[in-house]
């Protein structure tokens, strides 16, 4: 395990010298999300109310869906490019390797690091919400948490297979085909149960629409069924948990030779 | 020299490492004792990567014994790592990182504090003239700076055992002068090196003892001074010829040499006194171009070897 820190150390080193840079956009999106989308489209929506929505503005529904899709859109981009950059263009973990810095350790501690990354970005969004005055119940603080676990249910499975690649073409199409539709169908937007069965059931097996429905709920202190919660949780950890066995399978492949 | 009271700091016996059904290390016999200055001479391909990876375990060993300061690689890959400097015949230099920050993190790495990593780290970077570049980027540095600060990092855990993969390929005669002083330095503190290349001048300045490997196998095996004197003659004679002027019949120079090397663009031939057989083909009305009598190299072993040039 403290290979895994060192490793993590050596992200949060990288990561010094852009902070700065990374901050401004890291607030900057949810603002613009939320100004546009949750505040102009929300008034919109709210103004031809059919009450769908019970007590709460179009805006207040949407905000926790954006987080969690936020979340996944920063995993996704970190658990590629800079990823397959390690392995073929730096060379990173080999020079790790050569170290008692071990496969796990390089595994665990990128994790680790987009953990934090993904902590970052929440907390930023959930600043934002709270600014907007879009956080009904003080359990809202915990969706912090499930965009960091949403993220990592994407990052996991992502850089197991970023790891497989010699170039970056699979990338585009990650985002294209997989990240872009899940983001407009799981549930950000407008309820899953709107969508036709088999689409339902789609959105219901991939990650984000768990990590949307949870951050939602405590969002808006909704959380009638408990039963509901856990599941997304499961969901959620399954991905993560795979994810990582996968993640250790492809590095070590790719690694050791 | 290794000798049987001295245990080898590596000792490998049938060492052989596949990939797939290709064989890139075929059974492999070596031992390198403590303090010794050992080379892996050999063309590219030869297989001198891969047996160096394996020593610094991060290549699994596919057959044969191998051990590194008495350890398996195998059950002990991190004792032993942690006790090696490696440098490996490409960078793997951190480049978001600035020239002290890699050398620190790579402390870090061997568990050092951060501290004690930033201590080394100034101290190495004086010792290969880095200190001045300490903030800088990585990127913009020169081939030549670059694998200084791989040398530098590979040191910050103090290692009795340095691994060096071709350390001046690709570097001009004036870096690859301070890299050569630089190694010569750690070895009279006592650094154990193993060091490949494909640079006979290298293998000379550098290597107490080397082994000639080409295809997978070790050739030979000497210090540069028993290999040619085992495998070449004392000098060399080297003619050529202008173009189309070469002599077609290869009897002209029967007699005068121990062994004669047509190669495409001159002719090799070795002979205890040069002068003597440059005379005598002379007397033969042989008008080369030019002509040159030098000592042997290792090159002229490689050749003898296996009938090719070191360098294509
Ligand atoms: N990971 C690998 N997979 C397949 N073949 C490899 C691998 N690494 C090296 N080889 C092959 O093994 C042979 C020896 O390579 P190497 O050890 O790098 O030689 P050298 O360092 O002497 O140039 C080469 O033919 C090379 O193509
Ligand atoms: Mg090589």
């Amino acid at each position: 395990m403290t290979a895994a820190l060192r490793v993590l150390e050596f992200n949060a080193m990288g990561y010094r010298r852009v902070w700065r840079g990374t901050l401004f956009s890291t607030f900057l999106s949810p603002v613009l999300f939320l100004a546009a989308m949750g505040l102009g489209l929300g008034a919109f929506v709210d103004q031809g109310g059919n009450g769908a929505l019970g007590p709460f503005s179009y805006a207040a529904f949407l905000a926790p869906g954006l987080l969690a899709g936020q979340a996944m859109q920063t995993a996704g981009f970190e658990s590629t490019y800079p990823i397959m950059g390690a392995i073929i263009w730096d060379r990173t973990y080999f020079g790790m390797l050569a170290t008692p810095i071990t496969v796990t350790g390089i595994v665990f501690g990128t994790l680790g690091w987009m953990a934090v990354r993904l902590a970052m970005v929440s907390t930023a969004f959930f600043i934002v919400m709270v600014a907007f005055g879009l956080v009904a119940s003080p359990l809202g603080i915990l969706s912090i948490g499930v965009g960091v676990m949403t993220g990592l249910a994407f990052a996991a499975p992502i850089m197991a297979f970023a790891a497989t690649r010699k170039n970056d073409q699979a990338f585009s199409m990650i985002f294209r085909f997989g990240l872009t539709p899940m983001f407009l169908f799981s549930g950000t937007f407008f309820p899953i149960e709107r969508l036709p069965a088999r689409i339902q059931l789609l959105a219901e097996i991939l990650p984000l629409h768990h990590g949307v429905a949870l951050a939602r709920h405590l969002c808006l202190g909704d959380a009638a069924d408990r039963s509901d919660q856990v599941v997304h949780v499961v969901v959620l950890s399954a991905y993560i948990v795979a994810g990582t066995i996968a993640a250790l399978i492809t590095f070590r492949r790719t690694l050791v030779r | 020299m290794a000798t049987s009271s001295e245990p080898a700091l590596i000792h490998a016996r049938g060492l052989t490492k596949r990939f797939g059904a290709f064989t890139a290390v075929d059974a492999v016999d070596f031992d390198v004792a403590p303090g010794e200055s050992f080379g892996f001479l050999g063309p590219n391909g030869a297989g001198k990567t891969s047996t160096v990876r394996m020593i610094g375990c991060v290549s699994p060993v596919t057959e044969g014994v191998l051990t590194v300061l008495g350890l398996d690689p195998a059950a002990d890959s991190s004792r032993i790592k942690s006790r090696i400097g490696v440098v490996p015949q490409q960078d793997t230099l951190d480049m978001e990182l600035t020239v002290r920050e890699n050398l620190v993190i790579y402390g870090r790495y061997f568990d050092l504090s951060r501290r004690e990593a930033g201590r080394r780290a100034d101290e190495l970077l004086e010792f290969v003239q880095l200190g001045e570049r300490a903030k800088s980027q990585v990127e913009p540095l020169s081939g030549g700076m670059k694998r200084r600060l791989t040398i530098a990092r590979s040191l910050i855990n103090e290692p009795s055992l340095l691994l060096l993969d071709e350390p001046t390929t690709g570097l001009d005669p004036q870096a690859r002068h301070l890299l050569w002083d630089r190694l010569y330095r750690l070895k009279q503190r006592g650094v154990t090196l193993v060091l490949t290349t494909h640079f006979m001048d290298e293998a000379e300045q550098l290597c107490d003892r080397l082994v000639v490997m080409d295809k997978a196998k070790i050739v030979a095996v000497g210090s540069p001074r028993e290999l040619i004197e085992q495998y070449s003659t004392r000098e060399v004679l080297e003619l050529r010829f202008p173009a189309d002027a070469a002599p077609t019949d290869g009897s002209i120079f029967d007699g005068v040499a121990s062994r004669v090397e047509q190669l495409p663009d001159r002719v090799l031939l070795y002979a205890d006194d040069g002068e003597a057989a440059a005379v005598v083909l002379h007397e033969r009305g042989v008008r080369p171009e030019t002509s040159l009598v030098r000592r042997s190299s290792l090159e002229d072993v490689f050749l003898r070897l296996t009938g090719r040039s070191l360098i294509e």
